[in-house]
């Protein structure tokens, strides 16, 4: 083990400020990517939702209007 | 034609590989977690002081996993691409498109780590060195690919157009990873060679291998996920993703 306390681990023998800025902006742009992926999904399968609902809703008016 | 061949060209189909990546998408988030969780342990908590850097050293850990993934990555790329022109087919395009921001983001951690490096041990965060500029220029060839396809409207010539310049730009990968060699440079040499036992402690080794292996599982599993949004909105006008159980929802 190369650490005595927590500490002596976050100050990393005086390197805090690289160490933690490598790792900290890798972690900070890997769960940024992740996130702005999900959004990505998430808009498109909210469009295809309603661009489906919009066919229906026009299939039930014409069906409507050939039964009158 | 063979069985064989008939099960590559079915899973060339985007409406065919867009459930298969569904299905691999949780087995590569769970390996990336799998592998990189022992990695960070080894290169924090067993991997010993560097007896010249101090804990300072540790960056590499990030550093060279980076450096490979901008590499492999814009390799894997040039390789759809090639696909892509060779045999048109749809799906190709859409894997080149959907790796690209990873690669850049990779590109760019490289040199971030890099600078962070440098300035406690170089005394500088930046040298036009022939290292730092050729992975710069892959940077620009990211961001290039990604402004290139975003700017055509029509995605099939986005991805001719991109593919080109995705070919062309692969010169860069050897001239970065020889460039210690060709170069007299301030960057040190590999770490790491296919000819010559490494010249670091095994430990340190392992945790570098172990994080380059989470990176890969890491870039598998988004360009999945990220793929699977891209034929959604490329194929939105069939029938089959009408027909998909989270579009009927």
């Amino acid at each position: 083990m190369n650490w005595n306390s927590p500490s002596e681990f976050f100050a990393m023998g005086g390197y805090a400020l690289y160490v933690w800025g490598s790792f900290g902006v890798t972690v900070a742009c890997l769960i940024g990517e992740v996130l702005l992926i999900r959004k990505r999904r998430h808009d498109i399968l909210t469009s295809l939702r309603r661009e489906l609902a919009a066919d229906r809703a026009a299939d039930k008016a014409t069906h409507s209007m050939e039964h009158q | 034609m063979n069985n064989r061949l008939l099960n590559w060209f079915k899973f060339a189909s985007p409406q065919s590989f867009y459930p298969l990546a569904g299905k691999m998408l949780p087995w590569f988030a769970l390996l990336t977690v799998a592998f990189g969780l022992p990695a960070l342990w080894l290169g924090f908590f067993v991997a010993p002081t560097d007896a010249v850097q101090g804990e300072g050293y540790r960056i590499i850990f990030i550093h060279v996993a980076a450096s490979w993934m901008s590499m492999f990555i814009y390799c894997i790329m040039a390789f759809w691409a090639a696909v892509g022109i060779v045999y048109n087919t749809r799906l190709s395009g859409m894997m080149t498109a959907a790796l690209a921001p990873t690669g850049a983001l990779f590109a760019f951690l490289s040199l971030w780590t890099g600078a962070l490096w440098g300035k406690p041990m170089w005394g500088t965060w930046w040298v036009w060195d022939a290292r730092l500029t050729s992975e710069l220029i892959l940077f620009f060839l990211y961001l290039g690919y990604i402004a290139l396809t975003s700017a055509l409207d029509d995605p099939r010539r986005a991805d001719r157009a991109g593919g080109l310049l995705a070919l062309v730009g692969v010169v860069n990968v050897p001239i970065i990873y020889f460039s210690v060699k060709w170069w007299n440079t301030l960057h040190q040499g590999a770490s790491v060679s296919l000819t010559k036992s490494p010249t670091m402690a095994h430990t340190m080794l392992w945790g570098m291998l172990l994080m380059a292996l989470c990176c890969w599982m890491y870039t598998i599993a988004v360009a999945l996920y990220r793929v699977r949004a891209i034929i959604l909105e490329r194929e939105r006008h069939t029938t089959w993703v009408s027909e998909l159980p989270e579009v009927k929802a």
